[in-house]
């Protein structure tokens, strides 16, 4: 069929079977937008900013595990969106960004909001294309989504010079995809994934190493599977809350730098680190040379580079978790789960001596309360999304998150201003769930415009400030490391939260009291609209426990002892 | 800790042969921090792929990266770390006319070269030996003032 450029692309998108786009017009995109406005195989949502259009691409694709589409303009419009891209390159998240570029004819020649995409899009996307000809776009549509959500998932942006979007030309929709020099690997070598059955089989204290790698395989439940079976502990990462479920009695908690003192420990004391779709990431593992000092490592991961990166291996299984752990299930068959027991028992009376507590009050609501209300108030229903502080490191503890992608944060690249965003990208995917970010009063500003598209698109979601009228994390390092000179992150200078709330067509809330909290969230879910809800909370709680940074990990600050625990 | 001797390593990457990929591999060693030493480029005939070769040094553990992120780039088909290979390096050295012709291709003839150009005012020669000799040759090379020498980079290929 003959078409224009612009024509393909919106093809292409509905050929994916893509069902919300995010993004933000200008010049030369205009052809793709004018073609947007002609088609009705998906919704379009004009975000105000597009960094914020990205995240809810990116939410959006973390809440379905589908690939999700932002499309930006060039220069200022792709350099909003290059935070977005690397985001999602360091969570490996799957994402087609499709970005105007000036004419064929005018590149290099410095044009008007001509700026190199592809040059500064190489080091945080997956993959990137800048098209050359009309007769390539197909293809190379074709292979974006592919590349996204093949093999380690990631970002890919498509820069297309605007005569491109105009020039009419045959449009086939390739059926698949050849490209002879990207073959990912997902079955795990077989021999390999033997000796890695013996060496659980064999071990005394072996621990599973959840990290993100396993939502990002949907493979929770082969792993709940895998746990069950072989009544092996477990600890999760930052990215990995949610796949073992709150309630699983092998699940001690989230390890490294904020991680509980059990599975602090528990990383070590054991013997076999079984790691599956976990990157070693310096707030895992603390103090490198003391980090599972003791054990011998089992790393699964689809991505070779990770892989003996930063820790040495005995046992490298380069493959996809499903397909890994699949294989490893009927080989355990009859393991002898007594024999790990006294383990369990050991790691059970950590977590009695240190567990994930802290000292509530009357007077003031604390973080770490707010977070475990809204568990007990919405829990199973909520989806929670988070941008990037001590709000962040409270929700991942203190949350009961119960399955996989529903706790969505930025884990790798830590970008404040991503939750909001995120949230709608969220809700868009799943309406009928109360989407909750909880953020805090530094980086909610990073991205307040989204109020504005919320409000119009009425995608009501709840931004839970926990306002300690402070850049907080910082500021508990400042406490901690910098003898309390706490340089720039005072923010007792606050907008009318409410009054901001509402003048951008959203509702706004103080709370300062436990009753006026349950009353607000009972009202925002009533009301369905985007709002602030401002809670007012202990303004020098710290995260804790705390590993000092670079320290090992054995050595945590622990929070203060609460009576009758 | 043989892992942390830094060591002089050659890489052959296979590439798809299309626009940027240089970028691409060059801008993985800047990122990472990678050293490269030397880095030659061309097409493979009769195909749509190109032979880049890399001379760099690290550390094993640094090498494996190196191997591994390279791998990862999709245009890339193939990495050798080369093992047992032929290396060799061209180079073409220009000399005044003034210098005696023959022992000046004698020299090279000792590197696998000779003189490949006389004009009016200069001896242009080309050698082609291993990265070693080669700076022998440019050592030896240096009693007959040479105007300009410009090293080709290392190819190499496995045995």
């Amino acid at each position: 069929m003959q078409m224009s450029g612009a024509q393909m692309v919106c093809e292409a998108i509905i050929a994916e079977g893509v069902k919300t786009v995010f993004g933000y017009p200008g010049g030369a995109i205009m052809h793709v937008y004018d073609e947007v406005y002609k088609q009705n195989g998906f919704e379009h949502i004009l975000n105000r900013h597009e960094q914020a259009s990205v995240h809810a691409a990116d939410g959006y694709a973390r809440a379905t595990g589908e690939v999700g589409v932002a499309m930006v303009t060039s220069g200022p419009g792709f350099t909003n969106a290059v935070t977005g891209l690397a985001t999602a390159y360091m969570d490996s998240i799957p994402l087609v960004v499709i970005s105007g570029q000036v004419p064929s004819q005018l590149i290099g020649t410095d044009g008007f909001q001509e700026i190199d995409a592809v040059g500064i899009s190489r080091p945080c996307t997956k993959h990137n294309f800048l098209v050359r000809s009309l007769e390539e776009l197909p293809r190379l549509l074709k292979e974006a989504f592919y590349i996204a959500r093949s093999g380690r998932p990631g970002p890919v942006l498509i820069d297309i010079p605007k005569d491109i979007t105009v020039d009419i030309g045959e449009f086939i929709y390739p059926d698949s995809v050849d490209i002879p020099t990207y073959k990912p690997t997902y079955k795990g070598n077989k021999r390999q994934i033997e000796k890695a059955v013996e060496a659980m089989k064999a071990a005394k204290k072996p621990l599973l190493y959840i990290g993100g790698g396993v939502v990002l395989s949907n493979a929770s439940d082969l792993v709940r599977e895998l746990a069950e079976k072989t009544q092996i502990p477990a600890v999760e990462t930052l990215m990995a809350r949610g796949v073992l479920g709150a309630k699983n009695p092998l699940l001690l908690g989230m390890l490294g730098m904020h991680g509980n003192y059990a599975s602090n420990m528990a990383m070590s004391e054991t013997d076999l680190v079984i790691s599956l779709g976990a990157r070693f990431d310096d707030r895992v593992t603390g103090k490198l040379s003391e980090f599972a000092k003791y054990a011998d490592i089992i790393h699964v991961d689809i991505d070779a580079a990770n892989i003996g990166k930063l820790v040495d291996v005995d046992y490298p299984i380069v493959g996809d978790i499903t397909e890994v752990v699949e294989a490893m299930l009927p080989q355990l068959d009859g393991i002898d789960t007594d024999r790990f027991e006294a383990w369990r028992n050991i790691l059970k009376r950590y977590d009695e001596l240190h567990p994930q507590s802290f000292v509530d009050s009357d007077e003031v609501i604390k973080p770490q309360w707010a977070i475990e209300r809204i568990g007990e108030l919405v829990g199973e229903n909520a989806i929670i999304t988070s941008d990037v502080g001590q709000h962040q490191m409270w929700a991942a503890q203190h949350f009961p998150f119960d399955r996989p992608r529903q706790w969505i944060n930025s884990g790798g690249l830590g970008t404040m201003g991503f939750g909001f965003p995120a949230a709608l990208g969220v809700k868009k995917a799943f309406p009928e769930k109360t989407v909750i970010n909880i953020t805090g009063d530094g980086s909610i500003l990073m991205n307040m415009q989204e109020l504005v598209t919320a409000a119009e698109y009425k995608i009501p979601v709840i931004n839970l400030i926990l306002n300690n009228h402070f850049l907080g994390m910082v500021r508990q390092w400042q406490t901690f490391f910098y003898e309390k000179r706490y340089s720039e992150t005072d923010l007792s200078f606050q907008p009318n939260w409410k009054a901001l709330a509402e003048a951008c067509g959203g509702i706004g809330y103080d709370v300062t009291t436990k009753e006026e909290f349950d009353a607000a969230i009972k009202d925002a879910i009533e009301q369905d609209k985007v709002c602030f809800m401002n809670v007012i909370v202990n303004r020098f709680e710290d995260v804790l426990p705390m590993v000092p940074s670079g320290g090992a990990l054995f050595n945590m600050m622990l929070p203060q002892k609460v009576e009758g625990k | 800790m043989k892992n942390s001797i830094n060591e002089r390593r050659v890489i052959s990457v296979i590439v798809l042969n299309e626009s940027s990929v240089l970028a691409r591999i060059t801008a993985l060693f800047a990122g990472r921090g990678y050293n490269i030493e030397s880095l030659t480029v061309a097409p493979i005939p009769d195909s749509d792929m190109s032979h880049i070769t890399i001379a760099t040094n690290g550390s094993a553990k640094v090498m494996e990266q190196i191997t591994k992120q390279l791998h990862k780039l999709i245009p890339v088909y193939k990495v050798i770390e080369h093992e047992e290979m032929v290396e060799k390096e061209m180079v073409l050295a220009k000399f005044p006319i003034t210098e005696h012709l023959s022992d000046v291709g004698a020299l090279c003839a000792a590197y696998n070269g000779g003189i490949v150009n006389v004009g009016k005012e200069m001896i242009i020669a080309m050698v082609a030996d291993e990265p070693k000799r080669i700076k022998h040759f440019i050592e030896a090379a240096q009693r007959y003032n040479p105007y300009e020498i410009v090293r080709g980079g290392v190819v190499a290929i496995e045995r």
